[in-house]
């Protein structure tokens, strides 16, 4: 098949080829593990019987094909499981029970879900804008003590692991001068004003590392695109700096902030953890933590599985939109 | 998307190809660039406090885990007593809080952990990227579509969710240090086998090569003897740039508790610790957040410099503000042949500079001769 339509329905194909080859491999690799589930869900004090009553009940003893069927039957249409006395339902896109508190897995990510993409969304619109901001100004600004300064901080930027500047932040925001409270989550439908005033340090935290590579890039891009003949014409003609810059340049660069966005998601996922752990935001991140400190391993695996599932998404859309953007890429 | 990006950071298919010259123009180029310089001491400083770390704390007198309760001033919650958080000849950078342990010694313990975890994946990354990219190159059309598949879907894996999962189910047994290289290694090595992969095709079809294969050598001969040497550059290049990403894995894993457990002292957990204390005891992040900010700048900076020393031409698109003056000087002459291959990007600047100069913006090309080697030509 060719053509635009055909390219995306190959992708699509591809994506969820993808995502059904991680959930076999995250299934496989966690549910085969050395470490016995049985007696870490049951706690060191268990007796042997104890654990073996366990064991039947997560239906451990299964063959590890069996247990994948039965998790996939319970992502399409749901289960039922007996916890002890009473028989739980767990309704479709089912991803099995916590262990430790039998809550549903789907249902604690449902609830943890709106934290980790306030977070990773607002962010993302920050280094978007600081980061093209930054990468426009020094393309601008090229050659002079202002784009040397702005090159030498993105560099730092880059070099900064998350939770460093996360730490210094707070450190020096909250600490030190006592310009923001310690963030406390407020959510978005209960006040909207005092959701994003909590969430600014997080979302700077998590924003001003990514806004470096952006920075970077954009700049590169812009300045590989001031370089051709195209844009010599145009000065030629006598088109202004600012118009060269603000529409010619500037466009050059779209495709690869796409690409890089996507790309950097994980990443960016990645640090809304640390970010999350770090101002004890009530998100993905932090239970996902949490869940691995007490090898709950349905949590685990149905918050990376999730995880999993919004980056593979998030290439396969900026495929498309880079397709959209960039015509000259091949579509294959 | 992300093939493309990749393929466009890959280091260019013009690279020469290393021999006796090619290692030499590699140092003179590294050696021109001053920041890389910087960075190479810097980390080459690192380095040896990790190596003599025991040697160092020895000439101290104290050790990383020995607990100092006289030092703590426990009516003030537990701070070090003494105005700069314990700072003397006994404890050169103090001590911690609640604990008394002593900073220098843990800091330096640290280096070793950090560099130590960071180097062991980037060689496990390495191994399993250019044994997989050749593999898949090399092997018929199912190897590769199976092999290129793998690769795609190991990329998609986002790197510290999936350490941070895996860390969980591994017994608390096995040595942990071991087992943080292990899991980033076995995780992150996607785009070195992307990049290996496409560089082995084009190699492929080389002269040299094909004349091996006509020869009658065979695929593993071929790989060893013809194909390695040219995929060094690449393969060293982006290992250049990996070294300080898995630092920062390795400190952030450690930071939220699930890398290199106590005691073993790490910087990421010396975080953790300082996170507790930021409002008691704020100097006593600056410490392990200072140590791992300057080991990953200098590694960054180092690995860029490698990167334009032994590709100008793709460098010269990232290149950052420091010392460019005499890299690009270095350049100009080596690399004015490259430029012209550069999709018709600033050929004519590099060369003449004044063709430019008259437009009235002397420094628009992203050439490898830029703005300063322009107006050096100027002067």
């Amino acid at each position: 098949m060719n053509g635009f339509g055909g390219f995306v329905l190959r992708r699509a194909i591809g994506t969820v080829v993808t995502l059904f080859a991680i959930s076999v491999i995250i299934y496989l690799v966690f549910y085969a593990t050395p470490g016995n589930v049985a007696q870490i869900t049951c706690g060191p004090r268990c007796s042997p019987v104890q654990v073996h009553q366990v064991a039947q009940q997560l239906h451990l003893d299964d063959p590890l094909y069996v247990r994948y069927w039965h998790f996939l039957q319970g992502i399409v249409v749901g289960q039922d499981y007996s916890t002890g006395t009473s028989v739980q339902h767990c309704s479709a896109p089912c991803l099995g029970l916590s262990y430790q508190t039998d809550q549903q897995v789907t249902q604690l990510i449902l609830t943890k879900l709106p934290v980790s993409l306030s977070l990773v969304f607002g962010a993302m619109v920050l280094w978007l804008v600081l980061g093209v901001g930054t990468g426009v100004l020094s393309a601008w600004r090229r050659g002079r003590l202002s784009e040397r300064m702005l090159t030498g901080i993105t560099l730092a930027g880059v070099a900064t692991p998350v939770f460093v500047i996360g730490l210094v932040l707070m450190i020096v925001v909250c600490g030190q001068l006592q310009l923001l409270p310690f963030p406390q989550y407020v959510d978005f439908t209960d006040d909207p004003e005092q959701w994003a005033w909590n969430l600014l340090l997080p979302w700077f935290s998590l924003a001003l590392i990514e806004a470096a590579a952006f920075a970077r890039l954009t700049r590169a891009s812009m300045l590989e695109t001031l370089a051709e003949d195209h844009i010599r014409t145009f000065r030629a003609y006598g088109v202004g700096e600012r118009s060269i810059i603000g529409r010619h340049a500037l466009r050059g660069a779209f495709a690869p902030v796409i690409a890089l966005n996507a790309n950097n998601v994980g990443s960016a996922v990645g640090g809304a953890v640390l970010t999350e752990t770090l101002f004890g935001l009530p998100g993905i991140g932090q239970e996902l933590v949490h869940a691995v400190n007490v090898v709950d391993l349905p949590v685990v695996v149905g918050m990376v599985l999730v995880i999993g599932f919004f980056v593979v998404l998030a290439n396969a859309v900026a495929d498309v939109l880079y397709a959209v953007a960039d015509r000259r890429v091949v579509l294959v | 998307m992300s093939e493309a990006l990749v393929a466009s950071r890959a280091p260019g298919t013009d690279t020469s190809v290393p021999g006796v010259s090619g290692a030499r123009q590699f140092w003179r180029r590294l050696r021109a660039q001053r920041a890389a310089l910087v960075a190479a001491g810097i980390v080459a400083l690192l380095v040896l406090v990790a190596l003599a770390a025991p040697l160092l704390t020895a000439i101290e007198g104290q050790d990383p885990t020995t607990y100092h309760p006289s030092l703590i001033d426990s009516a003030r919650g537990g701070v070090p007593v003494g105005s700069l958080g314990g700072i003397g000849g006994d404890h050169w950078l103090g001590v911690e809080p609640q604990t008394g342990r002593d900073l220098f010694a843990r800091l330096a313990y640290g280096a070793r952990v950090s560099l130590g975890v960071a180097l062991a994946a980037t060689l496990v990354q390495v191994f399993i990227g250019v044994v997989v990219g050749v593999a898949a190159a090399l092997g018929n059309r199912w190897v590769d579509q199976l092999l290129s598949r793998a690769t795609d879907i190991i990329v998609a894996m986002p790197l510290m969710i999936m350490s941070l999962a895996l860390l969980a189910i591994v017994p608390s047994s096995f040595p942990r240090p071991v087992l943080v290289a292990l899991v980033i290694g076995l995780i992150a090595w996607g785009n070195i086998a992307k990049i290996v992969r496409a560089q082995t095709l084009t190699l492929k079809e080389l002269d040299y090569v094909s004349a091996a294969r006509l020869s009658g050598w065979g695929a593993w001969r071929i790989a060893r003897r013809e194909l390695l040497p040219g995929l060094a550059a690449p393969v060293i290049t982006y290992s250049a740039l990996l070294v300080p990403q898995n630092i920062s894995v390795e400190a952030a894993l450690s930071f939220l508790g699930v890398g290199v457990k106590p005691p073993t002292p790490s910087w990421g957990q010396m975080l953790t610790a300082a996170d507790v204390w930021y409002q008691a005891a704020p100097q006593y992040l600056l410490l392990p957040a200072g140590a791992l900010f300057v080991t990953v700048l200098a590694l960054t900076v180092l690995g860029d410099g490698v990167r334009t020393a032994l590709d100008p031409r793709a460098a010269s698109r990232l290149r950052v503000g420091t010392g460019r003056r005499r890299e690009a000087m270095a350049d100009a002459g080596a690399s004015a042949g490259a430029t012209t291959a550069d999709a018709g990007a600033g050929t004519v600047h590099a060369s003449s500079g004044t063709v430019h100069a008259s437009s009235g913006s002397a420094d628009a090309s992203t050439g490898s001769a830029d703005a300063s080697a322009t107006k050096e030509a100027k002067a």
